[in-house]
């Protein structure tokens, strides 16, 4: 079988003249990160407030959280990636469309990725939210409100500091999901990790090296990211208040 | 604003869209859970094998798959793909390898990886006691496996494996960063050469939208009537 190896080739210039082809995929890794936690406070914040409004007493609360989620589940994220960057500005009032479209790049894509990638995540958050504060106890709201609290109250008294202790690994798998994620931006022209590992192996045809060294970065962020999680999980950890084991589910 | 966009195109272009697009995208999605589902059943077998060295290769395979992006994944396997088939074929020169063929093996090889941790979870919830209750009836591994553990195992894990599925048709569209003309990637084509990327997108995300609407319903009905009262 014919294929050149050259691993020599993460220590010559890169073809944009910033440095060596390591350090233009480093750079890769900083766009993909500033991506993804950029985006992970969206879908953090979002996501909180939809997942709370499907258990608040509300009907018109939970109608809207539960048509956010359907929507924002059932259409690929790459067609949303798109949505945000060619229709958006074309629907948006002229002014503020143009001056979406005229912003310098990267952040002409930076952009619509980081919300496309932060209101696509909110809604799995939601749905994790959702399922941890309905995996409480009812008696855990009624005690709250037994004891005076407003409804505000006892979610962030009561329910929410628990809830939240339950859905830590499921929110850490959100994470690892957002990170990999983001590589779809590359379609919009984001050059991120995977973009510039498919531009380096373009430039140079050393593909599998170039692909090779994205693997090992991905893995490296996922692992940083487990070990950093499991951190905050023993930190967070009530003793005595018991995890709830999570069923198997679909996902990405 | 809306007056000045231009919904026929949709229309003028629905044949192709549809017969050329959604068909590839069908397809592709039919064949990947298929074999997905056949390769992640017995990579969940591998996986839970008391032989170490299956479980910890399977284990690899798997965890290496779920912390990739499908995009790096799809890249890799589209230059890859032609070295494995001159390996298989005996050639030196790698092998031509069409779009479709291409982009089967890929989201078989990546879907597998997500339908084996469904999988495994399916047959660690059937008792342990099945299990030697096949052994005691003098059943092998495999017969053990393939009467009493898979078909219980699938039947639990049904819903999980179909709304997998969904997700993957619409993992599907990622195919366009190799320029496949899916149906993502037909529509994309017309609306570039029209012009008409607002009307396209919208419509496609419109169809997107209903088809995996209705499929999750769908398997949301399947859970109710599968769902045995009182158990889980």
């Amino acid at each position: 079988m014919k294929y050149n190896w050259n691993w020599g080739i993460f220590w010559q210039p890169a073809a944009d003249g910033s440095g060596t082809w390591l350090h233009y995929l480093l750079v890769g890794v900083v766009w993909t990160l500033g991506t993804a936690l950029a985006a992970w406070l969206i879908a953090l914040a979002a996501g909180s407030v939809l997942g709370v409004m499907r258990t608040t007493p509300s009907k018109w609360a939970v109608r809207f959280g539960n048509a956010y989620v359907e929507f924002f589940r059932n259409v690929p994220l790459l067609v949303q990636m798109f949505l945000w960057f060619f229709v958006l500005p074309e629907l948006l009032p002229t002014a503020i469309g143009d001056w979406i479209k005229q912003m310098p790049p990267p952040w002409s894509a930076y952009l619509p990725a980081v919300l496309c990638l932060g209101f696509y995540t909110a809604a799995r958050v939601a749905e994790q939210v959702r399922a941890g504060i309905q995996s409480l106890p009812r008696g855990q709201m009624m005690a709250g409100t037994a004891v005076g609290f407003t409804l505000p109250q006892a979610y962030r008294y009561v329910i929410l500091p628990q809830a939240y202790r339950i859905i830590l690994p499921p929110l850490t798998s959100e994470f690892l999901n957002i990170i990999k994620n983001s590589s779809i931006a590359l379609t919009i022209g984001l050059l991120e990790l995977t973009a510039r590992a498919r531009a380096m192996s373009e430039f140079t045809f050393q593909v599998f090296e170039a692909f090779t060294a994205a693997t090992v970065l991905y893995l490296l962020i996922n692992i940083v990211v487990v070990f950093g999680m499991r951190w905050v999980e023993r930190r967070l950890a009530v003793p005595g208040l018991i995890a709830v084991g999570g069923a198997p589910q679909a996902g990405h | 604003m809306l007056a000045s966009f231009d919904w026929d195109v949709i229309q003028r272009s629905l044949p192709y869209l549809f017969r050329e697009g959604m068909t590839f995208t069908v397809t592709l999605t039919v064949l990947a859970m298929f074999f997905g589902i056949i390769l992640g059943t017995l990579l969940a077998m591998m996986r839970l094998s008391s032989f170490k060295p299956l479980a910890v290769a399977a284990g690899g395979y798997v965890n290496l798959m779920r912390s990739v992006p499908l995009v790096l994944v799809i890249f890799w396997f589209y230059f890859l793909v032609p070295y494995i088939g001159a390996w298989i074929l005996r050639q030196n020169e790698p092998i031509k390898v069409g779009a479709f063929l291409s982009s089967v093996v890929t989201f078989t090889l990546f879907e597998a990886a997500y339908y084996c941790e469904i999988m495994r979870a399916g047959i660690q919830s059937i008792p342990r006691g099945q299990v030697w209750a096949g052994y005691a009836l003098g059943l092998n591994y495999w017969q053990t496996m393939g009467n009493v553990v898979l078909p219980q195992a699938f039947r639990n894990m049904m819903p999980v494996l179909l709304t997998q599925t969904i997700i993957l048709f619409q993992d599907t569209s990622l195919v366009y960063v190799l320029s496949i003309t899916d149906f993502l990637g037909a529509a994309s084509k017309i609306a570039q050469r029209d012009g008409r990327l607002v009307e396209m997108y919208l419509f496609v995300a419109v169809v997107y939208f209903i088809i995996s609407y209705f499929l999750s319903y769908l398997v949301k009905r399947l859970q109710l009537r599968i769902a045995v009262p009182g158990k889980l």
